[in-house]
Order: structure tokens, then C-alpha cells, then sequence
């Protein structure tokens, strides 16, 4: 916990000064801090500046906040459905949007709103999606995790076929492969007008998670179990799939889908502090977050200038430590 | 506390499941519900503790309507073992037993002395105080719902619900949970399989069948031959227990007719 607490400005700042320029590191983390304190900056500098400034820790940050975001949401989602399995991307929200960034990327639709558009029509239809999703699986009694899983996988197939559709129906090569890297996650559009209606919906629904821990705990437990230590299984679902959602949502639109990171880094927490969430959803989003920027930087500097979609990158890291977690240690869950 | 289930009628997808179903169990009494399987107990024992609401009817706390609680309120006074068992994550005992002092608890708030007080000597009372460190999924069946027991104890509940508490437990398991249960204070309202556990550890008994109410009072008045014959469709030859004197039961397949 402390490490992770101390791994995250690390990751940040290594964030800054690990890039495809050949910017020095002193140079970078000086523009840094004269970005933090407003201080004042030689006009020769003005490019080195923007560059550490205006797009290299607006990205790093941007790593965190969608690195704490999927893999907090992960968490929550793993209660909410109470299967190991599931991840942010389960209840058809992320496939959602991918509709609407693709329909901006190959046929530029929205464009009147600039650069605004991938990330709004992404947002947009990750609602939609949601609305969807909600009016199919809910029940008189509220939310049922199995309902919830079919009908989101349902959809995530239905909008998945949508996406493939779109992608071959373009006339561009190149537009198909800016899909085909959104779809894999990027964080290459990252600037300061993308980080804060992202970093408040992960913040918003780490306080609303965090206010609910004891109660995941419960309801991680069985709906009936849920009730009797005073629990509404079902209303509590319905909360948690609207702020689950929209942090997907909020998230993937400035990200893309960027798998792996909301399925293992909640297994990976639960290994190194327990199943509790009190603990759960102040590790998971750390770990999420650090695993996040140093993919970043990765995806940066392995085949620099060009970029590897995130995707790639965070199940080859992932994946190995994951299996190395899970042999070191003990690890049930699902009883087995 | 006693525990009123008035007129209790359940209805699930147009099927009437309980059907005004009225008793009582008196304070600091043991009582048993009995019946075949898919004759309502457990749906009886959801809507009282809430993890269904009844169609129609009232259940009523020391005289408190509970359904007017909020669910908080009511799992401060009412603690249920309910039969589903799945944990899906991997939780320590201590962390499933603290789980019983959430009604109890801010959301954000610490972890009292008292939180901590009440889980410790409920574990104890179980006699499951060195499982504290176990995983939760690493226990035996019987381990398993000791601790569960612990969860609701540590509620510090004036009524406890349980729905078949000895599924699932060797002989020498079902004796202890039942005298741990009946030990630990407060008023038991359990559905039990098992005839003779029923008419050795209850002081009252409640016989459902088909949606209804057909039999209520001690155990030897309500565990007849007719009754048995009736309700289970098997012939039953009722014994004296040696010793204690309890009657206990004998059965046969009825005779076809």
C-alpha cells in the first residue's frame, strides 16, 4: 500500500521523462516543475516545454486516471455480478462506445464538435449502450447478476458486430487502422481538455465505491445474505451499475477499450490484501493506475516513433506477473 | 423478542407459494418450522428476513411492524443464516464474521472496540476462534457454518432465522450447531429436515404444507402418525428416547394402497 503510494508520482514523473524526443531527463522533469509552480520558462524552451507540458503529463495522467478507473470499476463490477470473471467491459458499455468512435473515425460523423467528437460520440453512445443494457436486465426485483452477465455479453456481441461492420465498410485503409487502434486501447489523443471530465468520473465513482465497500462485501456474499445484514440486493445493484457505466463510459471514451486491466489488477489486489473491499478499492485503483502509466510508456518507446496499441502491451505485462502472483501465493476464489 | 408472522400470504409469478401462514415464536423460544420439500419454508423465512417482500400479511418485531423498517434497522434486531452459500471471493473468517456488525456501522466509520467485541466472542461462542486466519473457501462444510453462525451472532440479533442450519453436516456437526444455537440467547425461528433434531431441540413446532399452516404446538402433540402419514406420506412409529425420554421417530414407507 505505502509502495504503491509511493510507485504512483514515481510512475508519473517517469511518465515525463521517458519519451521519443531526445529531451534529457533533468530538462523534463525542470519543465515539470515549472508547469507545477507556474514558473517562468526561457523562450528557447517553449517547444521542449510543450511537449513535457501540454502532451506528455497530461498523458501520464491520463494513464492514471483511466488505470484507477478500470480496474476500481473492475472491482466493483466482480461484486456486482459476483463472478471472477467479469470485468468493466462484461456489461456491453465499452462495445458501446466503440460504435460511436468508429462512426467518428471512419465516416466522421460529429464533426462539428472537432476534437471534441471522438470522445463525445464514445461518451454518447457508451450511455446509450447503458440505457439499453439497464431496460433489458432489469426485473421487478431489481438486477440479477445473471441477467445483468447474459445481457451484456448479448450486447457486447451485438455492438461488437456493429464495429467489425463499420471497419470493413471503410473506404480508407487508414481509417480502419486508427479504429483498429482505438479499439485496442490508445492514449495518443491525451491533452489537458480530456483529463478532467475523465479524472471526475473515476474520482466520483471511487467515493461512491469507497462509501459502499462494506456493503460490496455483503453483497459478494449472496443477495439473500445481502438482505439479512440489511442489504437491498437489487436497489444496491442498480446504483452500482450506474456509477460502474458511466466511469466505463467516461473512461473509454478518452482511452479506448483497453483490456486486461480491469479483469487482473482486481485479482492481483485481492492476492497481495484480501478479499475485503474497504482495502480492495484503495489498492486496486493504485496498482491500476501504476500499471497504467508504465504501459504508457512502454507502448511510447518499444517501437518508437510509432505506437503499440495498449491492449497489446497490458497483457504482456499482465499476464506474467499475474501468473507469477498466483503461484507464489494461495489464491481461491469461486470455490476452487 | 417475539416474532409475529401474520397472514403472511407470498405470491411468486401467480403461484401462491405461502398462503396465509400466521404464528408466533414466543421470546427466548426455540421453534421449528417442518414440512416437505417445495412446501414454503424457506420462502416464509425469506419474507421474514427480507430478503423477499410478502404479497400480503405483516410481520411484527416485539409488536413493531418490521416491513415499515428500513432494511438497516430491522438486521440490527433480526440476523439470518439463509441456505444459499456463495462466496465467490476468497474473504478471511474474521473478515465474513465482521460482516455481521455492518447494520450496525457508518459506512466509513472505523471498526469500534465493540465491533471488534461482539465478532470475537461470537467466534468463540462457536468455538471457531482459531479459524480467525482461515480463507472462508478453505473451511470444511461444518466449519463453514459455524462461522456463518458467528456472522449472525455477531449481529447481536434479538431473533435469529434460520433456514435448514444442518444441510450439509456429519451427525456429531448437526447436535453441536443446534445446542450452540439454542446456547447463544436469542429467540430461534429455524426450518429444520431433520424430524428427530426438530423434536429434540424445539420448543414448539410449526408444521407447512402446500403454501399452509397445517399443524402447530410442542413437538409430541404435533409429530402424530396421521399427521406424518399426511403431510410426508410415511408411516412413522414414534419411540420414547431412552434416556431423555423425547420422542423420536421410526420410519417406514406407506403401505400402497
Amino acid at each position: 500500500m505505502t509502495g504503491l503510494c509511493i510507485a504512483l508520482p514515481v510512475s508519473l514523473a517517469c511518465g515525463v521523462g521517458i519519451g521519443a524526443s531526445g529531451l534529457s531527463w533533468s530538462e523534463a522533469l525542470h519543465h515539470l516543475w515549472a508547469g507545477l509552480t507556474g514558473g517562468p520558462i526561457a523562450p528557447e524552451e517553449v517547444a521542449s516545454y510543450t511537449i513535457v507540458w501540454e502532451l506528455r503529463f497530461p498523458r501520464a495522467v491520463l494513464a492514471a486516471v483511466v488505470g484507477a478507473g478500470l480496474a476500481s470499476v473492475g472491482v466493483a463490477v466482480q461484486a456486482m455480478v459476483r463472478n471472477a470473471l467479469a470485468d468493466p467491459f462484461v456489461l456491453g458499455i465499452s462495445s458501446g462506445a466503440a460504435v460511436g468512435a468508429n462512426a467518428v473515425l471512419i465516416f466522421g460523423a460529429f464533426g462539428a464538435l472537432g476534437v471534441w467528437a471522438l470522445s463525445t460520440a464514445a461518451f454518447l453512445s457508451a450511455l446509450a449502450a447503458m440505457v439499453l443494457v439497464y431496460a433489458i436486465a432489469r426485473t421487478p426485483r431489481g438486477l440479477t447478476p445473471l441477467r445483468l452477465v447474459l445481457t451484456g455479453t448479448a450486447m457486447y456481441y451485438g455492438f461488437s458486430a456493429v464495429t467489425t461492420f463499420m471497419v470493413f465498410a471503410a473506404e480508407h485503409g487508414e481509417a480502419a487502422r486508427s479504429a483498429m487502434m482505438w479499439l485496442l486501447g490508445s492514449l495518443g489523443g491525451a491533452s489537458w481538455s480530456s483529463v478532467p471530465i475523465a479524472a471526475g468520473a473515476v474520482l466520483g465513482g471511487l467515493l461512491h465505491l469507497g462509501w459502499s465497500a462494506r456493503r460490496l462485501n455483503a453483497l459478494a456474499m449472496g443477495d439473500e445474505t445481502a438482505a439479512a445484514l440489511g442489504v437491498d440486493p437489487g436497489r444496491m445493484r442498480k446504483e452500482l451499475f450506474l456509477t460502474t457505466a458511466a466511469v466505463t463510459g467516461a473512461v473509454v471514451a478518452v482511452s479506448g477499450a483497453i483490456g486486461f486491466v480491469g479483469l487482473m489488477v482486481p485479482h492481483a489486489a485481492r492476492m497481495l490484501v484480501g478479499a475485503d473491499h474497504r482495502r480492495l478499492l484503495a489498492v486496486a485503483p493504485l496498482a491500476g493506475a501504476v500499471l497504467l502509466i508504465w504501459v504508457d510508456i512502454l507502448s511510447r518507446v518499444v517501437l518508437a516513433p510509432a505506437e503499440l496499441p495498449l491492449g497489446v502491451l497490458t497483457a504482456a505485462i499482465g499476464v506474467p506477473c499475474f501468473v507469477l502472483l498466483m503461484r507464489r501465493r494461495t489464491y481461491t476464489f469461486g470455490g476452487v | 423478542m417475539q416474532i409475529d408472522i401474520d397472514a403472511v400470504t407470498m405470491e411468486i409469478s401467480g403461484a401462491r407459494v405461502v398462503e396465509d401462514i400466521s404464528l408466533r415464536a414466543g421470546s427466548g423460544q426455540f421453534v421449528g418450522l417442518v414440512g416437505p420439500n417445495g412446501s414454503g419454508k424457506s420462502t416464509l423465512l425469506r419474507c421474514v428476513y427480507r430478503a423477499l417482500r410478502p404479497t400480503a400479511g405483516a410481520v411484527r418485531l416485539g409488536g413493531d411492524d418490521l416491513l415499515a423498517m428500513n432494511t438497516r434497522e430491522s438486521a440490527r434486531r433480526l440476523a439470518a443464516l439463509p441456505q444459499e452459500a456463495v462466496a465467490e471471493f476468497d474473504f478471511t473468517v474474521t473478515e465474513v464474521v465482521a460482516m455481521g456488525r455492518l447494520p450496525h456501522q457508518k459506512a466509513v466509520a472505523r471498526e469500534t472496540g465493540e465491533d471488534r467485541r461482539a465478532c470475537a466472542t461470537a467466534l468463540e461462542a462457536v468455538g471457531a476462534g482459531h479459524l480467525a486466519d482461515r480463507g472462508f473457501l478453505t473451511l470444511s462444510g461444518g466449519e463453514k457454518q459455524r462461522v456463518l453462525i458467528a456472522r449472525a451472532l455477531a449481529q447481536r440479533p434479538q431473533v435469529l432465522v434460520l433456514d435448514e442450519p444442518t444441510n450439509h453436516l456429519d451427525i456429531a456437526q448437526q447436535l453441536e450447531v443446534l445446542s450452540l444455537v439454542r446456547a447463544s440467547g436469542p429467540t430461534v425461528l429455524t426450518a429444520l429436515h431433520d424430524l428427530n433434531l426438530a423434536a429434540l431441540h424445539c420448543d414448539l413446532l410449526h408444521v407447512v404444507d402446500g403454501g399452509r399452516l397445517v399443524a402447530s404446538g410442542a413437538p409430541h402433540d404435533v409429530l402424530t402418525p396421521a399427521l406424518l402419514a399426511d403431510v410426508f406420506g410415511v408411516r412413522a412409529h414414534r419411540v420414547p428416547h431412552p434416556e431423555t425420554g423425547v420422542i423420536q421417530l421410526l420410519f417406514d414407507r406407506l403401505p400402497s394402497p
